[in-house]
């Protein structure tokens, strides 16, 4: 047992090693082992991102990212927490498909979702960079700070061009066709942020959804908290067959997953609005529901806390 | 004025830092006096003069050990006596060392604001100080100090829906808490509806950056004697929300003014009748 434990000990020290000299020597990158990816439809390929804060220890790998195969070129859903993941989840594409790389789509703009979309830019020739038609304001509002999260969370100092805007963005819905395969793309309204985007495949009836959908992990309230739950609504009526969530495992029975995450979103909401009725402030109310209805989620010391705090501040103004 | 053109200086001193240097400032949590941001404040704003740090029994500061939500971070300034015309806190500075204006916001007090206490929420992207120091009518000065550990992750100071921050541009709700006794300083809060933006983000095209766009000016007046005039900027978050004291006595008219970068002007008011 002792000799395992050495063993798998090294074997943590060399995948820190290997990491670093990957983030230091980028041209070692072809080297980079492949994330595990499953494909849970033919053609659609899940890499589950790990249900942690983003950290050095992880790389920002907290996030699912996918891929889909068409008959004539690829398309990648989200790339990850750093550009380092970047270069192992284009591994995985490579692993599976000769094809070409035609669309990068960012679901949102958290960087957990897409600083590794650098690795995709450098291609030939380059894929089209997709997202929702807001992402790219906030992205620019963002990048300062999200640089600096980076550095101080992962250790990892991002060059000039590793932040990648969108070249072709979606104002309501898109489609996008990878030979034989077309990809329905949907902007949604202010929700888990004000730039979430929704990626159907309509061969499969797997429907990406970014952080829209949190299984296991605690639901991230970086948008409106009633937009979200609006938007919640009008997802849990689409006829799916697969839902990938920004995090945790995908969902065969839908809308199961959604309805999980309706019931905690509810129940901030409603004990949030019942805090600012009885005169309470938006630190009393933190703190008095600071374990209140996180049963069952993953994450909650971390994100609850946040939440009733965006919850208060938008829902203070409701009349 | 004079405070309105000392905020200005401090912040394009704190801009020039920032933007000098790709990497934001880093402090000590055991070591708050040697922020270097924090060391040029202290000698534009009060040169030599000596602060009463923790020891003080004039002015704490809540903030929490962790920001939650780095565009959201409570904050409560807490003062220890009832100001009288004889002894008073004139100003209350709030300083966030390693914001991109450190100064984020300076509170003029008056003996009629009853308590020089105020309750706001700011941003806070990296691991920082925040000061509140109070001016008394003396020129006495005393100082509380916090350390606020940055959010993780994707939390980021900058707003999360800027399209509706501008839609509901100027609204304001205005309410005082509680029963009123005339004499007894009673709790005010003011919210306005305002995106208050950095304006530090650098349009990738044309490599300006977009113009900042914030309230800059808060006064509020009881029966036509000032209670509350605040010189503010963007560290306080977006829809600026403040809690207060004023003291009611007879009935009279809570009134509050918000002038805006813009120069627009935004003006609500609220009869109060203390039984």
């Amino acid at each position: 047992m002792a000799h395992v434990g050495r063993c798998q000990r090294r074997t943590a020290i060399c995948a820190v090693l290997c990491s670093l000299l990957m983030l230091s020597f980028p041209a070692h990158s072809a080297q980079a082992p492949p994330l595990n990816v499953e494909e849970v439809a033919p053609g659609v390929m899940v890499h589950g991102g790990k249900q942690q804060v983003w950290s050095a220890t992880n790389l920002g790998d907290v996030a699912n990212l996918g891929f889909v195969v068409g008959r004539d070129c690829v398309a990648v859903i989200d790339t990850g927490g750093s550009p380092a993941l970047g270069y192992r989840l284009l591994a995985a594409v490579r692993d599976h498909t000769p094809l070409p790389v035609c669309y990068v789509i960012n679901t949102h703009v958290h960087p957990d979702h897409i600083l590794g979309n650098a690795v995709f830019a450098a291609l030939e020739p380059r894929p089209r960079f997709v997202a929702h038609a807001r992402l790219a304001a906030s992205l620019r509002a963002r990048e300062p700070f999200y640089r600096q999260a980076v550095e101080r969370e992962l250790n990892v100092r991002l060059a000039a061009d590793d932040v990648v805007y969108p070249d072709l963005v979606v104002e309501s819905m898109v489609e996008l066709d990878l030979g034989d395969r077309i990809l329905s793309l949907r902007a949604w309204p202010t929700a888990h942020t004000d730039n979430d985007l929704t990626v159907l495949d309509t061969r499969t009836g797997t429907l990406f959804l970014g952080d829209l959908l949190f299984a296991g992990h605690l639901p991230v309230i970086d948008g409106r908290l009633n937009g979200w739950l609006a938007v919640i609504d009008e997802l849990a009526t689409l006829e799916i067959r697969l839902a990938v969530p920004g995090h945790g495992p995908p969902d065969r029975n839908w809308p199961s997953a959604l309805n999980l995450q309706r019931s905690y979103l509810a129940s901030v909401r409603d004990r949030t609005r019942v805090a600012i009725a009885d005169g309470m402030t938006i630190t009393e109310t933190v703190t008095s529901l600071a374990e209140v209805g996180t049963e069952g989620w993953l994450l909650a010391d971390e994100f609850h806390q946040r939440n009733l705090t965006a919850a208060y501040a938008e829902l203070e103004w409701e009349d | 004025m004079k405070a309105m053109q000392s905020l200005f200086l401090a912040s394009l001193l704190a801009l020039g830092i920032v933007h000098g240097s790709a990497h934001a400032q880093r402090s000590d949590p055991n070591d708050p006096d040697a922020n270097v941001t924090w060391q040029q404040v202290r000698a534009s704003m009060f040169q030599a003069r000596a602060i009463e740090g923790e020891t003080n029994t004039v002015i704490s500061l809540d903030a929490p050990e962790r920001a939650q939500d780095a565009a959201i971070v409570p904050i409560a300034i807490r003062t220890h006596f009832e100001q009288t015309s004889d002894r008073y806190i004139e100003k209350v500075y709030l300083v966030i060392d390693n914001n991109p204006s450190p100064v984020g916001a300076i509170f003029h007090f008056t003996p009629q604001s009853g308590r020089a206490d105020i309750e706001t929420r700011v941003r806070i992207d990296a691991y920082t100080h925040v000061r509140a120091i109070a001016e008394m009518n003396d020129g006495e000065l005393f100082m509380a100090t916090r350390f606020v550990k940055a959010s993780g992750g994707c939390s980021a100071p900058p707003g999360k829906d800027m399209t509706a921050a501008m839609a509901s541009l100027g609204k304001m709700r205005f309410r005082v808490e509680g029963d009123l006794e005339p004499g007894k300083p009673a709790l005010a809060q003011l919210m306005i509806s305002h995106p208050n933006n950095s304006g530090l983000v650098m349009d990738q095209l044309t490599r300006l950056y977009t113009p900042a766009y914030f309230v800059r000016k808060i006064q509020v007046s009881y029966a036509g004697e000032p209670v509350l005039t605040a010189d503010v900027d963007f560290s306080i978050s977006e829809n600026p929300n403040f809690r207060f004291y004023f003291i009611p006595r007879t009935e009279g008219e809570l009134k509050a003014e918000v002038i805006d970068t813009n120069d627009l002007h935004f003006a609500t008011a609220l009869t109060v009748a203390p039984q």
